[in-house]
């Protein structure tokens, strides 16, 4: 359930784990929101993401829109079949940009 | 409503969805799979859940929230059911139940009932921790978005598709719901052939309140389900949602007003619609452009433009047909006080008292008109009692359901295998007397599982299937309803009931008994005839009191028992408690009522059989032996004997008697008013009412009087015909 994180003035990684959900929706706002203030680019590892619902999604958009209107790259690595299953019943990879699941530490 | 309201009402209907979901998982395990009743266990869970987070009970949105995660998977097909699955469900059903008892008692749950309910959810956890070993395994990494395949069939056919729009409120998701498992449910009902998330609404993470919801959908949906069970799937949030559902082929039209009803600009949305390939861009284009010149109705211009074409009118119609029945079906029941009721069937009763009163009056001035007056009033009064009375009628299906649960845990508790037939249960009676009446048939259902049915070893032994049957029954006759609570079992075993009966006092030893007399010892008090006292039977408490307790309905209880095939116990009731249809007689000076639904015919008693009669009790009914009673001698009337006397033959069960009176007065609604306690010994009466003279006439027990009549005849060695 801990978040893991190294961060460096310019970049944050950080993992999120255990279960994306409404119980958690908002301690878990406030663990990824500090990384977006600090960092210019954060890569957020969703691989020990063991559940997600509409509040963790929503999250994902929140700290997605966050980071486009400050002018900051985000990206989510290493999506967990749960994250993936979701992304794809609500077709949202493009919004998220697919190339972070084709290409793991994209670029833009 | 107030909150303390709210909370009423969320526990009254929290039990009734309880009742619904043990139902439904009783029925499971013989309709192995059936999506509908899984749905419906879901439900019921998923909406107490919803509505306790409206509460804020937290305990039981927790504890519920696993049982109904397990319940989702099965659902999803991700778990199969089976027993041991049926009986944890069963178990987390009780234990919810417990715990929206201490919400109704408005404290919180003791030590007891949290440990319960860790250890259930511990159990539960296991079902649900089978699935995440799974995706741990399998989803440790990235994989590719391998599914997009099935969805991009669905672009050119979209003129087939159902086109669904979704904003969720901003409480969906505090009340316990999540919007994706609509939307996953919504897979189940057909297939979603392309879905847009409406992320507009979403602020950035900086402004987000992550607990309110801003989500939205636009899906192109494709399913040959009606739409009152697309609409259903939306049941739970029709009220802080914002669901659009437009029927394949729907008017450009009322897209239009789908764009104008949404929060999002009508370009951005009109790009949805497109995305979703429910309109083509084509059509987008033309309806913006209409709505421009925006001066008459937007159906107006487009059937002059002819770009509607006839079905999608008849679509449209159908539409609007399904939306104003589906809100007639949500009007169709009301809750109402049962103490409200109870006051209106009181006032009933009055006013027929008193219509029947003005009759007489009428009658007695002689006048025609105020007599033609008074009887379309007492016509009236008539019918309004009678559909006041069906008000309180209930079926005794539900009850019957009840006893699913008591058999399945009690023949596990006896180590039998026992089934329960139920038929019957669209029955109707009175709401009091099946209240009234849940307890005794517990204990004659655990009697029958416990005695009658035999061992699997003894059934197999005696050429019987090894898997005991029990049988409830319900059906009308003649006033009464009939409850039967059979089993195929040993039967009653003569002897022995009356070896007991005889070492308990209860007869004397040379005593000479009908069979049914015999049967009727095991109602006695103090008696039991099970060697070994066991945990549910066999105490001697128990049949004394389910007598005592039907006879306080005016009931009565007999059985039938067929040795080494089965014993049945008939319990006869009165439909009602509280109005009867009745027969008025006159002996002497005083009135009698006699239920009307148990007399069946009124002859005179000629002089020759008068004679004949005297001396032996019974008389000739063409042909048939009618044994018969003088009401006159019964109740010691005094006054002069009339010259032509009147037999009522009336009918209880089986057996018919005949009833001797001076005058016959005719039909009469009859209010029941109880008889004070000082008279309750008194044989022969079950009543009493007020006549409209003011007069209080006395209502025949007629179960009593016959059986009174019949053994008497019984003893002096005649049979019945």
């Amino acid at each position: 359930m801990a978040q893991h994180e190294k961060s460096k003035a310019a970049t944050a990684h950080f993992a999120i784990e255990g279960e994306m959900t409404i119980y958690r929706a908002a301690e878990l706002k406030d663990t990824i929101k500090p990384h977006i203030d600090h960092a210019g680019v954060i890569e957020i590892d969703l691989s020990k993401v063991s559940e997600i619902d509409s509040a963790g999604l929503q999250l994902l958009i929140a700290a997605k829109l966050e980071a486009m209107i400050r002018d900051k790259q985000l990206h989510f690595v290493g999506h967990s079949k749960p994250v993936l299953e979701l992304l794809d019943l609500c077709d949202l990879g493009g919004f998220f940009g697919d190339q972070v699941v084709i290409f793991p530490l994209g670029t833009h | 409503m107030d909150l303390d309201d709210a909370l009423k009402t969320y526990i009254i209907e929290s039990r009734e969805l309880l009742e619904q979901m043990e139902d439904a998982l009783l029925r499971i395990e013989q309709a192995q799979d059936d999506p509908e009743i899984i749905n419906a266990i879901f439900r019921a869970a998923h909406t107490i859940k919803g509505s306790a987070g409206l509460f804020g009970l937290e305990y039981i949105v927790a504890f519920t929230h696993v049982a109904e995660s397990v319940l989702d998977k099965v659902r999803g097909n991700a778990l199969h059911i089976d027993p041991e699955l049926v009986a944890l469900l069963l178990e987390s059903g009780d234990h919810i139940g417990t715990l929206v008892e201490h919400a109704a008692q408005g404290d919180e749950p003791d030590a007891d009932s949290e440990r319960h309910g860790a250890e259930l959810i511990a159990r539960l956890n296991t079902y649900l921790g089978h699935r995440d070993e799974q995706t741990a395994a399998k989803g440790g990494m990235p994989v590719e978005h391998a599914p997009q395949i099935e969805r991009e069939g669905g672009h050119s056919v979209a003129t087939d598709n159902w086109h669904i729009s979704l904003r969720f409120g901003k409480d969906v998701l505090r009340n316990g719901m999540d919007p994706l498992s609509f939307v996953r449910y919504l897979g189940t009902l057909g297939r979603i052939i392309r879905i847009v998330t409406v992320v507009e609404a979403v602020p950035p993470i900086s402004q987000l309140d992550a607990e309110s919801c801003h989500l939205g959908f636009e899906i192109s949906f494709q399913s040959d389900a009606d739409k009152a069970t697309i609409e259903g799937a939306f049941e739970f949030v029709r009220d802080d949602c914002l669901v659009h559902i437009m029927p394949p082929h729907s008017k450009v039209a009322e897209y239009l007003d789908l764009i104008r009803d949404l929060p999002e600009e009508e370009m951005k949305l009109g790009e949805m619609l497109v995305k979703c390939g429910t309109l083509t861009l084509d059509e987008l284009k033309k309806a913006l452009q209409k709505q421009a010149d925006w001066q008459r109705p937007i159906g107006e211009v487009l059937l002059e433009n002819n770009i509607v074409r006839p079905e999608v009118v008849a679509a449209a119609l159908d539409k609007q047909k399904q939306v104003k029945d589906s809100k007639t079906v949500e009007n169709n029941l009301i809750r109402v006080d049962a103490e409200k009721l109870d006051q209106l069937i009181n006032l009933i009763g009055e006013l027929t008292i008193a219509s029947a009163g003005t009759a007489l009056v009428a009658q007695r001035a002689g006048i025609s008109e105020l007599q033609e007056a008074a009887s379309t009033l007492s016509r009236l009064v008539e019918e309004v009692r009678d559909t006041a009375l069906t008000l309180r009628m209930v079926q005794i299906g539900g009850t019957f359901n009840r006893f699913q649960r008591v058999v399945r845990d009690v023949s596990k508790e006896l180590g039998k295998d026992i089934e329960l037939v139920i038929s019957g249960a669209e029955t109707e009676l009175d709401k009091t007397v099946v209240e009234k009446i849940g307890d005794p048939l517990t204990h004659l259902v655990r009697n029958s599982m416990d005695h009658g049915i035999e061992s699997a070893e003894v059934r197999l032994a005696g050429g019987k299937p090894a898997k005991g049957t029990l049988r409830l029954n319900a059906y009308h006759d003649s006033g009464s309803i009939v409850i039967e609570v059979g089993d195929d079992g040993g039967g009653l075993k003569k002897e022995k009931i009356l070896q007991k009966a005889i070492e308990k006092g209860l007869v004397a030893p040379d005593a000479n008994l009908s069979d049914k007399e015999i049967f009727n010892l095991i109602f006695e008090a103090g008696f039991s005839t099970a060697d070994t006292v066991s945990n549910l039977s066999g105490r001697g408490v128990g049949m004394d009191v389910v007598r005592r307790n039907i006879n306080a309905l005016r009931g009565s209880i007999d059985i039938e028992s067929e040795p080494g095939a089965g014993t049945t116990i008939r319990i006869r009731l009165p439909l009602t408690l509280a109005i009867i249809d009745g027969f008025l007689v006159g002996v002497g000076s005083s009135s009698f009522v006699i239920p009307l639904d148990l007399v069946v015919e009124c002859i005179e008693l000629s002089e020759e059989d008068k004679y004949a009669a005297e001396a032996r009790n019974y008389l000739s009914l063409r042909g048939q032996v009618l044994p018969y009673m003088r009401l006159r001698d019964l109740f010691d009337v005094k006054g002069e004997r009339v010259r032509r006397e009147n037999v009522v033959v009336v009918q209880y069960g089986n057996a018919r008697a005949g009833l001797v009176v001076d005058t016959l007065q005719g039909e009469f609604q009859t209010v029941i008013k109880p008889m004070g306690r000082i008279f309750s010994h008194v044989n022969g009466i079950g009543g009493s009412t007020i006549l409209g003279s003011g007069e209080v006439a006395l209502i025949l027990d007629v179960p009593r009087l016959v059986q009174r009549v019949t053994t008497q005849v019984e003893k002096n060695g005649l049979e019945l015909a």
